[in-house]
């Protein structure tokens, strides 16, 4: 049988080991001691990353790369993102074919993205302009910022804001494990908080905004559109930071507190949704797409006239 | 992750366009909505040009993906959905054909096809909505016949149905999802009254139906006496699988005739009301990937519609009504204006959140079923 849109046998083991490796070397115990030592990149870290093939991934074999592409970037960079990996990933796997060590975890890349810089002290090269750069007291403990003056982006690489939706639809993934985990145990009033209606369906749209997402985020992959890039980043963004504050409301007072990790994922979300352009970037491209005419369904450009409404089809009962 | 097709799928997809190409231009135009004979004569009409053309069968004899294919294709030509065809193609039918005998089958099925009789849906009561399973109205037996009594409520095309798949309660004593069975009513039986059901949309779309002593032959129940509710749900999930699929597509086409709108009255201008256009192209577009996700998951599955159907449901249902806000936004004064494009459809898009399992039901199954929280109160 065809295995269609839906994760195939390599897929799932190629998502299987990139979890099973960020959890040897970058567990709870890591991220915690990384967020209480805020500014250092763990190069050790990195190198394994890139002995992994985590920046090399989609360089061609005979360049020492894995020869992958959108599709397994994207599982990738989704289990970076349920980890709470830190570091300039997105920057560094991008200058893997052009940055000398890069693609083997021996430099760290990082890039100017519109008025910010992350992991601007930790870099050994910075791609674009970042004179006059001022650090500020970044809200994410596992991402530390720089500002710049003015914005120097030009228009944002569309395989970064796939990239970064990636990352974001591993944050959602992750936000909606924790919340179901904390309402199936909790238990006030003599029974789990899960079996409250109310918080069933705080936990049922984790569960709706992720998977639609993740539909988004991995159809981006395939097709590589810029428009259904810039979609996947809206799709993933939303789950992510909305999923990241309801999973936090579901973990109560628990979750107010910087020991419980939903605090992390909700700054980190907050941080990715800033970068390649924002949501601002991918509305206007969207809009562009809605008024260049033609829509394309499946792959198809369908060119007929577009005025008619929706038949009034009322429901059936 | 892959999203193209197999050359078999792609053939079919081309025979099919080539055949809307030439068959639709010759369709009678489209009857007033108010006018139910003419609604009824159109929809038996198309289903007749599907059956002739060999593609009656598609929601019932095809992989997830070709009906996937024949929905899109349909939507994107224009051409009639199945309207009055709805309840025998997508729910009774396919019930008949996987729960029905052989005379059942060969009695029912092949006049559903050929477009030459209507059924409509006898499942929910005035107190039976959500909680379906409550159901009241009694079948007690009678010789060869049950004799039914109580009413039915949101029947669509009942007024011009031959036939209701009618859900009733033949054991009161046994626990509430036991006792039900499932009957093929005869709507010209003595004893039913159709009296329609006007709605907040305006147009009688659907109906209540009156059931006093209705004799209907034990012959005429699909499935064993008290296992109505199983029968029932075989068919019940594939409304919130690929039934929508169709709908998206025609809900992008939407989008870009409101976008178009918005320019020509300067709306676009107002980066705010531009932006919420765009963030509902990024919705329908990942709704229909979403419907590809399910329709792969599905196929993986045998052809069976998974969970992933309350999933999309939650978030089309919530879109579409989204979709026609944002046409009233666009629209300015003129969105209080019936006669004004897309001013009907707000309305009856209010019913997509609750029709078919409210949001709040939905939201239940997602978190019992799917996410396995313990059963809600």
């Amino acid at each position: 049988m065809t295995v269609r849109f839906r994760l195939d046998d390599d897929e799932l083991a190629l998502r299987a080991g990139v979890r099973e490796l960020l959890g040897r070397c970058f567990g709870r115990e890591r991220l915690r001691a990384a967020v209480d030592a805020p500014g250092r990149l763990d190069r050790e870290l990195w190198r394994t990353l890139g002995t992994a093939g985590f920046f090399s991934l989609r360089l061609p074999e005979a360049d020492g790369g894995a020869g992958g592409g959108l599709p397994e970037a994207v599982l990738v960079f989704e289990e970076a993102g349920r980890a709470l990996l830190p570091g300039p990933l997105v920057a560094t796997h991008l200058a893997a074919d052009s940055v000398p060590g890069a693609a083997h975890g021996e430099t760290v890349v990082t890039a100017v993205d519109g008025e910010l810089v992350e992991w601007l002290d930790a870099a050994d090269t910075v791609r674009g302009d970042a004179r006059g750069a001022v650090p500020l007291r970044s809200v994410d403990p596992l991402t530390p910022l720089h500002r710049l003056p003015a914005d120097r982006c030009p228009a944002p690489d569309p395989v970064a804001v796939l990239l970064t939706a990636a990352e974001q639809l591993g944050t959602a993934g992750r936000v909606c494990e924790m919340a179901v985990e904390h309402a199936r145990t909790r238990k006030q009033f003599g029974r789990p908080i899960g079996a409250f209606q109310a918080v069933q369906h705080l936990c049922a749209e984790l569960l709706v905004r992720a998977e639609t997402a993740r539909a988004a985020v991995y159809a981006a992959a395939v097709t590589a559109d810029p428009a259904d890039i810039a979609a996947a980043r809206l799709l993933a963004d939303e789950a992510a930071v909305r999923g990241a504050r309801d999973c936090l409301q579901v973990h109560g007072g628990m979750g107010f507190t910087w020991e419980a990790d939903v605090h992390l994922h909700l700054k980190r979300a907050w941080v990715r949704a800033r970068r390649a352009g924002g949501s601002a970037w991918s509305e206007e491209r969207l809009a562009a797409a809605l008024t260049d005419g033609p829509v394309a369904v499946s792959g198809a450009v369908d060119g007929e006239a577009l005025a008619s409404d929706v038949t009034d089809r009322g429901t059936r009962g | 992750m892959d999203l193209s097709y197999t050359p078999q799928e792609e053939e079919f997809r081309a025979r099919l366009r080539a055949w809307l190409a030439t068959a639709l231009p010759g369709l009678p135009a489209r009857p007033s909505p108010d006018d139910w004979p003419a609604r009824r004569a159109y929809d038996l009409g198309w289903q007749r040009m599907l059956y002739d053309a060999g593609y009656a069968g598609v929601h019932w004899d095809s992989s997830p993906v070709l009906r996937l294919i024949f929905l899109e294709e349909t939507e994107r030509a224009g051409a009639p959905y199945v309207g009055a065809n709805f309840v025998g193609l997508l729910h009774a039918g396919p019930t008949i054909a996987a729960e029905g005998t052989a005379e059942q089958r060969a009695r029912w099925l092949p006049p559903i096809l050929r477009g030459e009789q209507v059924w409509c849906q006898g499942f929910s009561e005035p107190e039976a909505g959500s909680d379906l399973a409550s159901l009241r109205t009694r079948a007690w037996r009678d010789g060869d016949c049950y004799v039914v009594t109580g009413s039915k409520i949101w029947t669509s095309h009942a007024e011009v149905a031959d036939w209701c798949e009618l859900l009733v309660r033949t054991d009161p004593d046994a626990p509430r999802h036991r006792g039900i069975s499932w009957l093929a009513l005869p709507m010209d039986a003595e004893g039913v009254t159709v009296r329609p059901l006007r709605t907040l949309a305006g147009p009688a779309e659907f109906a209540e139906v009156f059931l006093d002593e209705v004799r209907v032959p034990v012959a005429h129940r699909v499935g064993e006496e008290n296992d109505g509710w199983r029968v029932t749900r075989v068919t019940l999930s594939f409304e919130r699988g690929t039934a929508f699929a169709g709908e998206v597509v025609a809900c992008r086409r939407v989008l870009t005739a409101l976008a178009r709108a918005a320019r020509e009255n300067g709306r676009w201008d107002d980066p705010v009301l531009r932006r919420a256009l765009a963030r509902l192209e990024a919705e329908f577009r990942a709704l229909w990937r979403l419907v590809q996700w399910n329709v792969s998951e599905a196929e993986a599955a045998g052809g069976v519609p998974g969970a992933g159907g309350s999933v999309f449901k939650l978030r089309y249902s919530h879109a579409r009504q989204e979709l026609y806000d944002t046409a009233a936004d666009v629209l300015g004064a003129d969105a209080l204006d019936l006669d004004r494009p897309w001013v009907p459809a707000r309305l009856s898009a209010l019913a997509y959140t609750i029709a078919a399992g409210t949001s709040q039901i939905q939201r239940s199954i997602v978190a019992e079923r799917i996410l396995g929280l313990p059963r809600g109160r």
